[in-house]
């Protein structure tokens, strides 16, 4: 069996860490090495926008080292991703090409979902203990350091996610801003974590019980991870013994904490924020437990590596979470489930006959079925400009799983089955998309538009679809006793687009069983 | 019963003193007629550089805080003037030992055995006067650099440990006043010269029928002193040696490049304060009070010497050929039976985790480790910490190799290994030259620890392969120096090992450590954690008992918990070479606790750790002596043994030791050392029976493979003078 060697590199907003993975066979995915490095990005980041020239050069120093490791490691593959602090940089587009002359690493941006996401996949990635502990009610906390997350579970798959600008480094420098000395720290924290949370409370959590806290962070989780000695199914802790723990970082100096909770100095105040943080939205919650499975980023890009190269199978059906969420977000403007339901089995119908032409795979699919999901969320803001509003709403929430340009495409698929196609790709969304993206923009646009078309009154009255490809035309045949002639004369009006962009004929069929 | 406080500084022996009893161990072998008398000339030459170097740190340092004004006690409860005046005492009365061992004993016991040593140049013969005086003219002359002091000329800095004749002189013309005078012996000539034997012309007879003669160096310049101060008349000339204070404390905070500040070091140390003067007994007193006044010596710190100055050149006359019969016959290193020679080293650690022990057994697979792994294309990286490695190092060579090889080799090279950082800088220099990645040690720490790592890429994946010892990597001393080493390809200490490398990379600390132990951040606490296990069992009333065997042993911490568990009935018995400030003995502290030290042909160097362990015995090894400066400013590792066949092979050193009684001593409660008494039972030295078990499994190993795919490997590199130079006293 061939063995492959992959490094992960997580450029966070306080530490740089490279693991190095192995993947051989099926399934085995070992971690041969790992180090980290201490680098402040974030406080400069987060204050002016930009990093100064001595945290750049010691960034692509750092980075330099971990491509000397790779080497001498002989790695066949690598990703390197940055996640906040990068990502706010004003410039980060210079910077990121500066490190690629300077090191040869190319650092790719993780945007909030797509980081949350492989945080997520990493503590799917533990498997067993994963699965059990979200057959409860479950939420994630995953703690930045310019944001958290956090994400709901409701009958073992993600319900919603929210992205909270509280990351630790972000308090910390309002802290420090603020010159609040040690003894403040917990109740200034307290109090700006507390607006937030209301709203978010109000909002999202009602009045779900949540009975595990699930929590992913720099800060405590190495901690716990020590305590138990590596060994992740035993890092859970009960609220109460957590508050044990708050007992200790409260009172002990720095020194003595890093000391006898084995961590570095610099982190405890960091700590410190991180279990205020986890003590405010457990209490929150109601949770009872906490789990501290110790997984990184780096686990995350490495699983998902993994997934690509089919080294790795997960046994999480991720895509079921997505479509989740976007359920979510659908029920949330008040669209219709059955109508949803409805739409999601033609388009794919049609989605699925048309593979030939349309050359499209599982990933696109799934964006047409998120589209259909959400076609009509527009409407909960204006009934008359409802693609623009589809498209800001979609635009504006988080939905796990899917990256940036993912989440445009989706949003321009839903924005264009009401409103006028743009044939011009740097036209759509806030920063343009490319060929490829624009093209499934354009063939999506065309399905979900008959699509919609064919249940223009919103009675589902075409249930049986049948979708057949023959030649340059495609066969809708519809079982149905009803009177259909709204949704053919739909139809006939959409499906111009549909020629346009795929050059076949699209013909409905009326087939009535007696 | 009130508390017993073990932290009180009365259970607590002062680590100065302590150390000169262990000088005065060495000593004792010097004077033990059972041993070779060339064995015993080594042992008398061992505790003049020891002696030497003690001053040189120890003494100096003292020195240093008296002159701070440094008022805090040791561990002893004595503050640094206390220490001083006890030392002084102390050393001149082991000099005053050592020579009487060499003039009573040992120059009678060699005459009588055919070697004369001529003490004086005036008890030359004609014909060797003639031979002295042509030597000096050829040899000598041309390379002594006289210097004369005047009020234009000052007085000329004296080097370092030097040897130098010092002279009154008198202008010839004017009569006129005296003048100071002095020529340094020069260290590049050979300091013993044999006189030429003409047979029947020689005064004593020897069993062996001629005697051979030999002379000083310095008796042959001070005969001829006047060749060098034409124009005066040499009033008196007598040898001084000068020793200056050479404690090196470099302010890393503030050196920018440790490197340049240790180059810079090195120059200054042979300029420091002058902390004791020998002088020939019978120096004129005009003459000595000149030097003196110029060195600004305190009268305690001088020492006047019946017989010849600095007894290191002992060790050139072990080294003269002949006189085999009065040596011990030299051991050659024996092959592992697990690793017949030109095995693949991989694939035998592969089988199972290997035990080496040195000198017993040979150095050479350790060496053929980083050979193989630099020819091994499969190998992807080595990396190694190197603290003090031999002239001409075969493992410098096979590093260098394995990076013009391609492959990626980290060495971390610890320049501030004592007396050892000018070497050190030129081979570092050489190894970057041949494309290694050099760490020049960690700022604020020495990198004590022993561990190679490397990293090879196999069919399934990495694999890595490790090598933990106790003691340096350095074939020269690893025949003279007990140690142990662990092969092991587990994956638990292979992933601490690549965290340790990351670590002295300067990355962060690993989460979890597997198997090892590091100082100084975890170390000391899981010595203590073990220690307080035992402590527990034993008031459980469960069998408890520690067994350990280091160099030195001086942590007041690790002192207390071992007294702590001792008082609760835990059975302590250490093996301590050294310096141990343990005392034995003491009702409701130490009654439970022995101390022994070894003193043998090889230097004890070996630290292994047994706890009870309730019946699950674990046994450690490591680099680590129980100091604070091991434990708190080192980077040490301290690795468990798990394999059963293994931890009983060091169970057996450990019981083999506690067995020896002709060559360990027992501390007793009034603080001395007294040896084993044997009371009728056998004669056992554990060094000499590891040599014989080191033999008869090599042999026994060789039968079994049919005699023929062994290789035995010659032992070429045999270097005897500098590896002892510091021998007994630095690990």
């Amino acid at each position: 069996m061939s063995v492959k060697t992959f490094a992960a590199i997580d450029v966070g907003s306080f530490e740089l860490t490279m693991k190095l993975f192995e993947f051989s066979g099926k399934n085995r995915m070992r971690e041969i090495d790992c180090v980290s490095k201490h680098l402040d990005l974030g406080s400069d980041t987060y204050a002016q926008g930009r990093i100064g020239n001595d945290k750049m050069d010691e960034l692509c120093r750092i980075l330099k080292n971990f491509a000397d490791i790779c080497r001498s490691y002989k790695v066949e593959a690598y990703k390197a991703y940055g996640t906040s602090a990068i990502r706010e940089m004003e410039n980060s587009t210079v910077i990121r090409d500066q490190i690629k002359q300077r090191t040869g690493i190319s650092l790719d941006i993780l945007n909030n979902s797509e980081q949350r996401f492989l945080d997520y996949k990493s503590i799917a990635s533990k498997g067993e203990s994963f699965r059990k502990i979200i057959e409860e009610k479950t939420a994630i906390l995953d703690i930045g350091g310019g944001s958290i997350q956090i994400s709901l579970f409701d009958n073992d798959t993600l319900v919603s996610t929210q992205n909270l600008r509280l990351g630790v480094l972000r308090i910390q420098e309002y802290l420090n801003h603020a010159g609040a000395g040690r003894s403040q720290m917990e109740s200034l924290t307290d109090e700006m974590v507390t607006a937030q949370l209301g709203n978010y409370k109000k909002l999202y959590l009602k009045d779900r019980e949540i009975r595990n806290l699930i929590i992913v962070d720099d800060y405590i989780t190495p901690w716990a991870v020590k305590r138990t000695g590596n060994d992740s199914t035993k890092a859970v802790m009960e609220a109460s013994e957590f508050e044990s723990y708050m007992e200790m970082l409260r009172l002990g100096g720095v020194t003595q904490t890093a000391l006898s909770m084995g961590i570095q100095e610099e982190k405890v105040p960091l700590m410190f924020i991180s279990a205020i943080l986890t003590k405010r939205i457990a209490q929150l919650m109601g949770a009872q437990q906490i789990w501290a499975p110790g997984v990184t980023l780096c686990d995350g890009i490495a699983y998902e590596y993994a997934e690509q190269i089919g080294m790795f199978h997960g046994e999480h059906d991720f895509e079921k979470d997505i479509v989740a969420c976007a359920m979510n977000i659908s029920k949330r403007y008040m669209g219709s489930r059955k109508r949803a339901e409805t739409l999601e089995n033609i388009t794919t119908a049609i989605f699925d006959s048309m593979k030939k032409i349309h050359g499209m795979g599982k990933r696109e699919r799934l964006f047409l079925r998120l589209a259909a999901i959400l076609h009509d969320c527009g409407k909960y803001i204006s009934m008359v400009n409802t693609g623009e509003t589809a498209y800001n709403i979609i635009m504006s929430t988080e939905i796990i799983g899917l990256s940036h340009v993912e989440r445009e495409i989706v949003a321009n698929v839903v924005r264009f089955n009401h409103s006028r196609f743009l044939y011009d790709g740097r036209q759509m969304g806030t920063s343009g998309l490319d060929r490829a993206a624009f093209l499934t923009v354009a063939k999506l646009t065309a399905i979900l538009r008959i699509s919609t078309g064919l249940d223009r009154s919103h009675k589902q009255k075409l249930k049986g679809l049948r979708a057949v490809l023959k030649e340059s035309q495609l066969i809708l045949t519809v079982d149905t006793q009803e009177d259909i002639t709204l949704e053919k004369s739909f139809f006939e009006y959409r499906k111009e687009f549909f020629k346009e962009v795929f050059s076949v004929e699209p013909i409905l069929k009326q087939r009535k069983v007696f | 019963m009130g508390e017993t406080d073990f932290n009180n500084p009365k259970y607590y022996t002062n680590r100065e003193l302590s150390w000169i009893l262990f000088d005065h161990r060495i000593l004792d072998e010097a004077r033990d007629k059972n041993i070779p008398l060339f064995e015993r000339l080594k042992f008398l030459s061992i505790t003049a550089s020891n002696l030497d170097e003690f001053f040189m740190i120890r003494v100096a340092s003292l020195k240093d805080m008296v002159n701070a004004k440094y008022a805090k006690t040791d561990i002893s409860g004595m503050t640094a003037t206390e220490q001083l005046a006890a030392l002084d005492t102390a050393i001149h009365d082991l000099v005053e030992l050592q020579y009487s061992t060499y003039n009573r004993s040992l120059v009678p016991k060699l005459a009588a055995n055919g070697l004369q040593i001529i003490r004086r140049h005036e008890d030359l013969t004609r014909e060797e006067e003639a031979f002295v005086d042509h030597y000096f003219h050829e040899n000598v002359y041309p390379v002594l650099t006289p210097m004369a002091v005047d009020s234009s000329r000052p007085f000329p800095l004296v080097r370092n440990k030097s040897l130098n004749i010092a002279a009154l002189v008198q202008k010839k013309k004017e009569k006129g006043e005296l003048e100071f005078a002095m020529v340094q012996v020069p260290g590049v000539l050979n300091r013993i010269v044999e006189l030429p034997v003409r047979e029947g012309t020689a005064g004593g007879k020897s069993t062996s029928g001629t005697v051979r003669k030999i002379i000083l160096l310095e008796e042959i310049i001070e005969r001829n002193i006047d060749k060098l101060f034409l124009n005066y008349t040499i009033v008196c000339a007598h040898p001084f040696r000068v020793m200056r204070n050479a404690d090196l404390t470099i302010e890393e905070e503030e050196a920018a490049d440790l490197l340049k500040e240790i180059e810079k070091q090195l120059k200054k140390r042979q300029w420091g304060e002058a902390i004791r003067l020998e002088v020939e007994a019978g120096m004129d007193k005009r003459l000595l009070r000149i030097i003196e006044g110029a060195l600004h010596l305190e009268e305690q710190n001088l020492y006047k010497i019946d017989g010849p100055l600095d007894l290191t050149v002992l060790m050139k006359l072990y080294g003269m050929e002949g006189f085999d019969h009065l040596k011990v016959a030299k051991y050659v290193p024996q092959p592992v039976p697990e690793l017949p020679g030109g095995c693949d080293l991989f694939e035998e650690i592969r089988k199972g985790d290997i035990l080496l022990h040195h000198p017993y057994q040979t150095f050479e697979p350790v060496v053929d480790f980083i050979r193989q792994a630099a020819r091994d294309s499969k190998v992807l990286a080595i990396k190694q910490t190197l603290y003090r490695v031999s002239g001409n190092s075969p493992i410098i060579a096979a590093l260098a190799q394995a990076a013009e090889n391609g492959k990626q080799v980290t060495v971390l090279v610890e320049l501030k290994a004592r007396f050892d950082e000018e070497h050190n800088i030129v081979w570092a220099k050489m190894l970057e030259k041949a494309g290694c990645h050099v760490i020049y040690g960690l700022v604020g720490l020495k990198t004590h620890s022993k561990i190679t790592l490397v990293v090879r890429r196999e069919e399934d994946g990495i694999r890595r392969y490790v090598h933990l010892g106790t003691g340096n990597y350095n074939d020269a001393t690893a025949k003279l120096y007990t140690d142990v080493g662990l092969m092991t390809c587990f994956e638990d200490i292979g992933e601490d090992a690549t965290a340790v490398f990351n670590m002295l990379s300067g990355y962060s600390e690993p989460l979890v450590w597997n198997k090892l132990a590091l100082a100084p951040l975890w170390l000391k606490d899981r010595f203590l954690y073990l220690i307080e296990r035992e402590r527990k069992y034993a008031l459980e009333g469960r069998p408890a008992r520690i067994i350990a065997k280091m160099n030195s042993l001086c942590d007041r911490d690790m002192i207390a918990a071992l007294y702590k568990a001792s008082a609760a009935g835990v059975k302590i018995d250490l093996i301590v070479r050294g310096v141990c400030s343990l005392k034995v003995g003491i009702k409701g502290v130490s009654e439970n606790i022995t101390v022994r030290s070894i003193v043998g042909d090889f230097l004890e160097h070996s630290r292994i750790f047994y706890f009870e362990n309730a019946e699950h015995y674990e046994i450690y090894c490591g680099s680590a002596d129980w100091m604070p400066r091991n434990l708190e400013r080192r980077v040490e590792i301290l690795f468990p043994v798990d394999r059963p066949e293994l931890k009983e092979k060091l169970l057996h050193i450990l019981e083999c030791q506690l067995a020896d009684n002709m060559k360990a001593s027992l501390l007793l409660a009034n603080g001395t050392y007294e040896k084993v008494n044997r009371r009728g039972k056998a004669r056992y030295s554990s060094q000499a029976a590891f040599c014989s078990e080191a033999v008869e499994a090599a042999r026994e190993a060789f039968k079994e493979n049919g005699g023929e795919t062994r290789v035995f490997i010659p032992e070429t590199h045999q270097s005897a003078d500098g590896i002892f130079r510091s021998a007994k006293y630095e690990d």
